[in-house]
């Protein structure tokens, strides 16, 4: 299959666009918070305001206690000290309704917004393909301290565009009917954070 | 030419519309609770923000880039594409983006595809088009759910079934769900993520729009709030997305911009919960097949108006909307179009492209000018100034007709809300409004005007000169 499909439309729109003349814009100027004061305590309120559970720990291992007994996802490349015993630990390769079925899944992020509450995701070690954190229906994410930038500014710089990117600001919501909130409609309806610091 | 979908065949022009709207005492409640309770929320999440004029501006002039090189950034953008293993498409017109889906569904040897909620295809009539080709839509965001199983028409950008309370969509989901389920709104999301479920996990064709396209990199961004949207964009094999062509941004680092812009005043929140960024097809991970399909429909016909072209900044917010004095006594569905409210006036018009069209020739007309929409536009459209520049327009295609003079008259009487609650007291708004594009008459004060025969009908050149003056008369 060719790449690009159409092109006597292609050509007809861009010669519609040139015939506009639009004129050139003034430059940008970017005037706004590049940073902000980030930190830990900031992080852990943003997140907590979206009904997310927010625990600061300084080790991984001894805070996924919770998870014993369960059927969690761990996707490939998370440290193998939080592979704890009494864990059922799901490893890819996964199918659909393997993940369907899980109790939850555990990852790592690429990087966390301070300003925003917010983890991002980027698909890399620790993370696992995007299945996997959005069809357990319980969600637990491992941000280290490094991690959170203080801004969105910030945080883009920082992650590779190219990857596929999820970022996610607490549990999955609706605000459709009457426009207030309910938490918990297709992805994960409990997310948990740990901060390690 | 075909007509252009975005405007619903057989609407009665915006006076007529909003007469029988406005009789519907349940929809004003609905939306007056709902519109209310999101502004109050909206100033909260933008107040917290002490360079939110700045970042307005950024986005107005980033913008505003976009539009003075749309040419090559679209070019760019198709190379970023392309290189990354997807497949772009061009389509000028709704007929033709239509034709480009159903076609790629059938190579998939898809009768049913799942759907992320997206304004370009509702504005191409997309669902229709497939319907009748043989391929059935499945609309996954829960108010265009809601709007799906009613049979009904949408009424908000963002929030499509605003116009429906609880126990309406509890009697909506019960009759075509067969379930039994209470009128809690946790209730009501349970039994669509139950509803939802099984098609998310079988479907093997998704189609979704774009909230932004990054030129220099590829990457595609779609803000949601319930997981729909990554469920769409993850799991089937295939994935096509239809995008205004006025969708993009020059480069990465302008998301920043955006991706505090838009969540902020859409949803009033921080951030949405669920925000997805791809870049044509990951090896092991979400559809290995991309499509995307850039539509003009009415675009570029538009960034001929210097004044008017300034709507296609829009970041589809619906923060105008929620704060449109005239949206909120008669609806969305008022206006014809799946683009409603301020926007909605000066875009819809704009996109059909005709103003000899009664119907989007009488948008421009439903508006008070009161300011409001401009004042929360985080891109900064000058929606008054546009609707003025629009009126005149019409004024002058049309010469004086009855028309005419009925919408400058509909026009005046929402011009502030003292005078509308006066008239519908009265129990004669209804008589007033426009009835087969006459003004039968006019309740006090705007008898005034019927009364003497002479209704003015506004000047091409400057109709606010000419409304301000009027008003000073009265
Ligand atoms: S015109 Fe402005 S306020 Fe209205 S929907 Fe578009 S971006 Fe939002």
């Amino acid at each position: 299959m060719p790449r690009v499909i159409n092109t006597a439309a292609r050509e007809e729109i861009l010669q519609r666009i040139r015939d506009a003349k639009v004129p050139p814009a003034r430059p940008v100027v970017r005037g706004y918070n590049r940073t902000g004061p980030g930190g830990v305590e900031l992080f852990a309120e943003r997140v907590a305001d979206y009904r997310a559970i927010v625990r600061v720990v300084s080790d991984v291992p001894g805070a996924l206690a919770s998870l014993e007994g369960k059927r969690i996802v761990a996707p490939q490349g998370v440290p193998e000290e939080w592979l704890i015993d009494g864990v059922t630990w799901l490893r890819e390769p996964l199918t659909i309704d393997e993940l369907d079925q899980a109790d939850g899944v555990l990852t790592g992020c690429a990087v966390a917004i301070a300003d925003t509450g917010t983890i991002v995701l980027d698909g890399s070690e620790g993370q696992g393909r995007r299945a996997l954190t959005l069809l357990p229906d319980y969600h637990l994410c491992v941000v280290r301290e490094e991690q959170i930038a203080a801004s969105v500014p910030e945080a883009l710089q920082r992650l590779e565009s190219t990857r596929p990117l999820t970022f996610i600001s607490g549990p999955s919501a609706t605000s459709d009917i009457e426009l207030s909130r309910v938490e918990g409609v297709h992805g994960p309806r409990t997310l948990e954070v740990l901060i390690v610091s | 030419m075909a007509r252009n979908p975005v405007t619903w065949l057989g609407s009665p022009a915006f006076p007529k519309a909003a007469r029988e709207a406005l009789q519907d005492t349940q929809l004003r409640q609905n939306l007056r609770r709902a519109t209310g309770t999101i502004r109050g929320r909206r100033e909260a999440a933008v107040a917290e923000m002490t360079d939110w004029e700045m970042l307005r501006v950024a986005g107005e002039q980033i913008k505003d880039d976009v539009l003075a090189r749309l040419d090559t950034l679209l070019v760019e953008l198709e190379e970023s594409v392309t290189a990354r293993g997807g497949v772009v498409h061009w389509a000028r017109d709704a007929e033709e983006a239509n034709r480009i889906v159903l076609d790629l569904c059938r190579a998939e040897q898809a009768d049913e595809v799942v759907k992320v909620k997206s304004m370009a295809t509702a504005e191409i009539g997309l669902n229709e088009a497939l319907e009748a080709g043989g391929v059935h839509a499945i609309e996954t965001d829960l108010a265009e759910l809601i709007v799906q199983l009613g049979e009904d028409r949408p009424s908000h950008i963002l929030v499509p079934a605003i116009h429906r309370n609880r126990s309406e969509i509890r009697e909506i989901f019960q009759r075509r769900m067969g379930v039994e389920v209470s009128d809690e709104p946790a209730d009501l999301a349970e039994a669509a993520r139950v509803y939802l479920r099984e098609k998310f996990l079988t479907t093997k064709v998704a189609i979704s729009g774009a909230n932004f396209a990054v030129a220099d990199t590829g990457s595609i961004v779609v803000l949601e709030s319930e997981g729909n949207g990554r469920m769409c964009l993850t799991l089937p094999e295939t994935l096509i997305t239809v995008m205004g062509i006025e969708k993009l941004v020059p480069t990465w680092q302008d998301l920043e911009v955006f991706l505090q812009l838009l969540p902020r005043s859409s949803t009033a929140e921080r951030m949405n919960p669920y925000t997805s960024v791809w870049t044509g097809v990951t090896p092991g991970d979400g559809p290995q097949r991309f499509h995307l399909v850039l539509i003009d429909n009415g675009r570029t016909a538009t960034l001929t108006d210097s004044v008017g072209r300034q709507a296609l900044r829009c970041i589809r917010c619906s923060a105008c909307l929620n704060v449109c004095p005239v949206y909120e006594r008669t609806g969305g569905k008022s206006y014809g179009s799946v683009y409603p409210g301020p926007i909605g006036a000066i875009l819809t018009p704009q996109l059909v492209g005709d103003l000899h069209d009664p119907q989007a020739a009488s948008l421009p007309f439903a508006s008070s000018l009161c300011g409001a929409c401009f004042e929360v536009c985080p891109v900064r459209i000058d929606i008054p100034s546009v609707l003025t520049h629009l009126r005149a327009e019409v004024v002058e295609a049309k010469g004086r007709t009855p028309e005419s003079v009925a919408m400058a008259a509909a026009a005046w009487m929402f011009r502030e809300a003292s005078r509308y609650e006066k008239a519908q007291k009265a129990g004669a708004l209804a008589r007033f409004l426009a009835r087969d594009g006459k003004i039968t008459s006019l309740p006090w004060p705007g008898s005034r005007w019927t009364s003497s025969r002479d209704v003015p009908a506004p000047p091409a050149e400057s109709f606010r000169a000419w409304w301000r003056k009027n008003r000073c008369q009265e």
